[in-house]
């Protein structure tokens, strides 16, 4: 949680944006984000981004699934009060594929999209700072942290010869907070502390 | 404007006229930002008025218990449960529009997803009504759960049919949902980010929960929509396995067959398909989106129609074959005497479905046909006819008449508040869906941007250019994995 200084330039178009993203990094800037109105494939490895181990955390969540209904419905049936159905076994393992199946299904969809949430931070009442309201629209924005070493000047105008449009340095604040898009102020605001 | 990917000349374009990504959205957000006209309201207050029929139904229902509807002791299950099969059925083109298509990854998808799965889930809110409120004693509706309770704890019965789809259905629901809205998320900030009232802007930065378009996030995304659609297309077939397992699980002749679980699914999307079709249809007219549906979807899904409706029409004559191949008297009275004779009392509704599901769709062989839009809408009612036809047959023939003659029941036909309950889920249904064509954007579009470049019809045009461009510049520009 902090205010930190970028440099921002907006692309509109993805055959441009790529070689962009090449030389930023071969230059040694350090790419903050590529904010895109769409999913662009392969612009994550451009960006030098590891992949994502979502799918293994929804095949742990999926087994915790199997694992509960099975082991649940053995405990009820077979333990807590077995009960005799038509003469038919108490451990009666085909009749509770189903609802072991759909057990397994939802929590590793509703545990994946739990993390989903969490890793990307999304929740209702969640308000995070936008470098350009186009890049939900039709730009892609690419933001560069400025450190110490940073000269404005030359970071700017080497942007805008990759292409890039609309270069701006820009303060933003980097993580998020609880607010409302139609207003200003965050909804717990920091006391300010009484001087006496 | 260099080009992205190749696609060949072939296929015709997805998304027609000269767009760029800017137009894409400005197309797709002008009926949602607009004020509602003049004929949403009117579909609008139409439906509610249907819903309050419904809920009057119901509300007759619990009051005065199940005998308001035409059941008795042989017919236990009627209007109730054929309509509970049919609003299943409905729901099932949504998930495989969503995720079997993107599995398969057919492109074409991305202009119907959208709609189609909001017309999953409001199909599947009404096709739960039927048999939690034909429980009677609805304030009892929770004992089909397994929570610790004082009577031993007594748990429900889980080698049960019925109990499997409590487990299936409310799974369903609920990972249709969160598929659904995990995919409505970026498309909801941009209407947020282009917002000018002060309750768009709350509303949308909501239920946008935060949304930036970062690309990590992007790539995250991908992998839970690739991950869940895994996961919707066993679920989705499962669910209508269970459904059938209601009917082939028991001993009742004619539900007693195992051919029931391929037999249901497919014509699960066969019905699905041509409420999509009925949806679609007008939702495209409306509100100006036919650059985005076009004609080719429509001809694609009139193919998918005819193909399952075929599978379906290959499902009856098997059981018909079946019944007489087992030489069992039981069967061959269940499929001979009271469904294919026109003779007995129900024998009217089996050669309606039979007309509605296999004769008519074949028309979709022909070409021109399948890009009628007038045709596609009539054949889209007639199959949903032949759908419900199809529930009630296998649900009312199979139990007014089973082993003893002494326990046949008569006639069955429903009163008016079973219509009412049925006509209130339609009612339900369309409150819904007009809500969300008001709030919501019905097309995909950040997905249609993402396809824009490949199956667009401008860039489609101008990909000979490709030819020209110097091996270098294509190194360059094309030289990283864009996948599909």
């Amino acid at each position: 949680m902090a205010v930190k200084k970028f440099i921002t330039g907006c692309f509109d178009d993805e055959a441009v944006l790529f070689p962009a993203v090449k030389q930023v990094r071969k230059k040694g800037y350090k790419i903050h984000d590529v904010f895109t109105p769409f999913p662009i494939h392969g612009l994550d490895k451009a960006m030098g981004l590891r992949d994502t181990s979502l799918h293994v955390a929804g095949f742990i969540y999926g087994i915790t699934g199997t694992a509960t209904a099975l082991g649940f419905i053995t405990w009820a049936l077979t333990y807590d009060w077995p009960i005799n159905f038509g003469g038919k076994p108490f451990f009666s393992l085909p009749a509770w594929i189903p609802i072991t199946f759909e057990l397994t299904v939802l929590f590793s969809a509703v545990g994946m999209v739990w993390t989903f949430c969490w890793l990307c931070q999304l929740a209702p009442f969640v308000k995070k700072d936008h470098f350009n309201p186009r890049s939900t629209d039709d730009l892609f924005v690419m933001a560069l942290e400025c450190t110490d070493k940073t000269n404005e000047a030359e970071s700017l105008s080497f942007l805008q010869s990759l292409g890039a449009k609309d270069v701006q340095v820009q303060h933003k604040e980097t993580g998020w907070w609880w607010g409302r898009y139609d207003k200003e102020r965050k909804i717990f605001e920091p006391k300010a502390e009484k001087v006496h | 404007m260099s080009l992205i990917r190749y696609e060949s000349q072939v296929r015709p374009p997805l998304v027609v006229g000269d767009k760029d990504y800017h137009q894409v959205t400005e197309d797709v957000c002008r009926p949602v930002e607009a004020r509602p006209t003049k004929l949403w309201w009117i579909g609008f207050i139409i439906s509610v008025f249907l819903l309050c029929f419904g809920i009057y139904s119901v509300y007759r229902e619990v009051t005065y218990g199940v005998g308001q509807w035409n059941l008795n002791r042989t017919n236990g299950w009627g209007w109730d449960i054929t309509n509970f099969v049919w609003w299943i059925g409905i729901g099932h083109a949504g998930t495989l529009i969503s995720a079997i298509l993107l599995l398969f990854r057919q492109g074409w998808r991305t202009g119907v997803n959208r709609a189609a799965e909001a017309m999953t889930i409001f199909a599947v809110m009404c096709a739960g009504q039927f048999p939690i409120w034909h429980m009677g004693r609805v304030w009892d509706a929770f004992f089909v759960l397994p929570y610790p309770n004082t009577r031993g704890p007594l748990w429900p019965n889980f080698n049960s049919a019925l109990l499997w789809d409590v487990f299936a259905i409310s799974t369903y629901f609920t990972v249709s949902v969160l598929f659904w809205y995990s995919g409505l998320i970026p498309d909801v900030a941009t209407l947020r980010d282009r917002a000018k009232k002060k309750w768009r802007k709350m509303f949308y930065g909501v239920t946008a929960v935060g949304w930036t378009g970062s690309t990590k996030h992007w790539q995250r995304l991908e992998a839970l929509a690739l991950v869940l659609a895994g996961l919707s297309t066993p679920l989705v077939l499962s669910v209508h396995t269970i459904v059938s397992f209601d009917f082939a699980t028991s001993v009742v002749p004619g539900w007693h067959t195992t051919i029931f679980p391929p037999y249901f699914v497919a014509g699960a999307v066969f019905s699905g398909f041509a409420m999509v079709q009925t949806l679609l249809l007008v939702t495209r007219k409306v509100l100006n989106l036919e650059e985005y549906i076009t004609i080719e979807h429509i001809d694609v899904m009139n193919k998918i129609i005819l193909l399952t409706g075929s599978i379906v029409g290959i499902a009856y004559l098997t059981e018909l074959f079946v019944a007489w191949y087992s030489a069992n008297p039981y069967e061959n009275f269940a499929f001979w005497d009271t469904r294919a004779n026109l003779n007995s009392p129900y024998g009217w509704a089996y050669y309606c479905m039979m007309a509605c599901n296999v004769l008519f769709p074949q028309i979709f062989w022909i070409r021109k046909m399948r890009r009628n839009l007038m045709v596609t809408f009539f054949m889209s009612v007639i199959v949903n006819i032949g759908m419900w036809f199809e529930r009630f047959v296998i649900i009312v023939t199979s139990v007014h008449r089973d082993y003893l003659p002494s326990a046949w029941g008569p006639y069955y036909s429903p009163t008016i508040w079973e219509i009412g309950f049925y006509l209130g889920t339609f009612g339900l249904f369309f409150t819904c869906y007009f809500l969300f064509v008001k709030f919501f954007p019905v097309v995909a579009f950040a997905e249609i941007k993402h396809i824009l470049k490949r199956s667009g019809e401008s860039y489609k045009n101008q990909m000979g250019e490709l030819e020209h461009e110097s091996m270098e510049d294509f190194a360059n520009i094309h030289g990283h994995d864009h996948g599909a």
